[in-house]
């Protein structure tokens, strides 16, 4: 087990300086996370234009997982369209779970940094926070995202 | 290095490496590293022993108990009730019919909860908990509340982490009618100053529960010097198997309890008119029970006997006092939970990392923690945070864990430093 495959530069460095963290004004969606196992929160908030995520950003405590995870998806997302994200999201949910190689690490871009995840299965969940807490607000639904 | 020169494993009477022969897991490699387990506050490993008399069960004196006539469920039945002998003894309860088997702590907790609360409690009662429960302690009382209109009151605990008697005699009323506390602390370690608090809340009226889930293999038990009315555990967190423990409860109380669960053996005799129901304790032992569970914590209790149980402790404070200093030593690491009166529990955050990474760090290096809220998030609550990292010790533990605990944390400071 290889834990500088887990924790690349680019998670230590998000981790740290969670890029995007702030709410965006003016914006029209939110959504709240929270993983009862470590008790990982996250507010996001969203300016969607139209159908494009056209401004975006959280603020949240965690593990570094959770909030690197959160720090690159904010910038992967930002002028994408709700299709391009909901395939973004299954792609990466893929490459954390799965590991018979039909991940598509070339599609996600810097967020292939998080392959590491699947080999800590208990980490899964903090890596899907943020992706989760952004689909509860996409659909503009009540209440707090879970990871279960 | 620390200061503290490191005792060896051996200290009076007792000899931690010679115990650790006596448990297989601990010999085995994790992640390429032998295992170092520092969790037994989640659950604790078990004996040799302990496994055996499991195993024999099924293999020799598989039958149902309190029913045939023939050998195997006599064996069987002769068995459990040593157990519940072994229990009593170990408890210095007054009877063997004040011991009731059950899954454990939070099912003797909810027995409690609800065949004494739902038959005492009324509109305006309140129940007295300290601000360190487990969540196990909390919810069965939150839910009681719910059912009789009676209020949940809280004593708060001080930033180290104790419940002190002032504190505590200031939340206590006339309308308090049971208090709830833990014996030990799972999140913090703090010992509980049980026996005045008893004694209070005795003076007013008020019926005592203790949750010893944490505090049967770190302290010593009497339950009739304690004159608590009701005592729960787990047998998993005392060497023994999981989906075991056990109610201590006095005679006198639990006669005039209604049962809990509805069922077979707890019944004398059963029409579509009219039950009658057995007597102590088997009122409160519907359905068939966890047999090889009660005959294997059975063995726990023969094993954990079989030392000096001062010796014990005090090879374990002598190892925590090591790992106290040892950790403090550690650059960015917080202590929390820092009570005078502590057992076993070490709960710290590092300014380098979140406690999931810690844990899963050190896990990398072989040492097995426990990360998150503990399952006592108003104890989190209290010091502002969402989680801790917590190193949790038995009495397989050495100095040679804490060492091995403080150099997989170098590792943290590595990668996050």
């Amino acid at each position: 087990m290889d834990l500088r495959e887990l924790y690349q530069e680019v998670i230590l460095d998000h981790g740290k300086n969670p890029r995007n963290h702030r709410f965006p004004e003016p914006h029209n969606r939110e959504g709240r996370g929270y993983n009862p196992l470590c008790g990982d929160k996250i507010t996001l908030r969203l300016q969607l234009d139209g159908d494009t995520i056209s401004d975006v950003g959280f603020i949240g405590q965690g593990c570094a997982i959770s909030q690197a995870s959160c720090s690159t998806m904010t910038q992967a997302i930002k002028g994408k369209s709700i299709a391009e994200v909901e395939e973004l999201f299954s792609k990466f949910r893929t490459m954390v779970t799965s590991d018979d190689g039909s991940d598509d690490l070339d599609a996600l871009g810097k967020l292939a940094v998080f392959a590491g995840v699947r080999e800590f299965p208990m980490r899964v969940k903090c890596a899907t926070l943020g992706w989760h807490t952004l689909n509860q607000a996409l659909r503009n639904e009540g209440g707090e995202a879970k990871t279960e | 290095m620390n200061e503290v020169s490191p005792i060896t494993a051996s200290t009076a009477g007792f000899d931690a490496q010679h115990v650790r022969e006596d448990f297989p897991a601990l010999h085995q490699e994790v992640h390429g590293k032998p295992l170092v387990y520092l969790d037994s506050a989640a659950t604790s490993l078990k004996p040799q022993s302990v496994i055996d008399a499991v195993t024999d069960v099924y293999a020799r004196d598989c039958a149902n108990i309190h029913r045939a006539v023939h050998l195997l469920s006599q064996r069987a039945t002769a068995r459990y009730e040593e157990a519940r002998e072994k229990v009593r003894a170990f408890l210095n309860a007054a009877r063997k019919t004040e011991v009731v088997f059950t899954r454990g702590t939070t099912e003797a907790i909810n027995l409690v909860a609800q065949s004494w609360g739902r038959t005492y409690l009324g509109e305006g009662d309140e129940i007295l908990v300290s601000e360190l429960e487990h969540h196990s302690n909390i919810v069965p009382w939150q839910i009681v509340c719910q059912q009789t209109g009676a209020k949940l009151v809280v004593v708060p605990m001080t930033d180290r982490g104790e419940v002190l008697r002032e504190a505590f005699e200031q939340q206590l009323s006339e309308r308090t009618r049971l208090v709830a506390l833990a014996h030990v602390s799972n999140a913090l370690g703090t010992v509980l100053p049980v026996a005045e608090l008893i004694e209070l809340a005795h003076q007013r009226g008020a019926v005592v529960l203790l949750d010893g889930a944490q505090a049967m293999s770190h302290v010593d038990v009497d339950v009739q010097a304690l004159d608590c009315d009701f005592y729960t555990f787990s047998g998993h967190k005392l060497y023994g198997p999981t989906g075991i423990g056990a109610l201590y409860g006095k005679e006198r109380l639990l006669e005039d309890m209604p049962p809990y669960h509805g069922g077979g053996d707890m019944i004398r005799s059963v029409t579509f008119e009219e039950t009658i129901y057995n007597d102590l304790p088997y009122k409160f032992e519907a359905g068939t029970p966890n047999i090889a569970g009660a005959i294997g914590l059975g063995a726990a209790i023969d094993y954990f006997t079989s030392f000096d149980a001062q010796a014990v402790h005090a090879h374990e404070s002598a190892v925590l006092r090591y790992a106290t200093k040892a950790l403090e030593s550690v650059p960015g690491l917080r202590l929390i939970g820092t009570a005078p009166e502590k057992v076993a529990v070490l709960s710290f955050l590092m300014d380098a990392a979140h406690p999931h990474d810690v844990g899963t760090i050190v896990d990398s290096e072989g040492v097995a923690i426990r990360t998150g809220h503990h399952c006592a998030q108003p104890v989190m609550e209290h010091f502002g945070i969402a989680a801790t990292a917590r190193a949790s010790l038995g009495m397989y533990n050495t100095t040679d864990d804490v060492d091995a605990l403080v150099g997989s944390l170098r590792k943290v400071q590595e990668l996050f430093g």
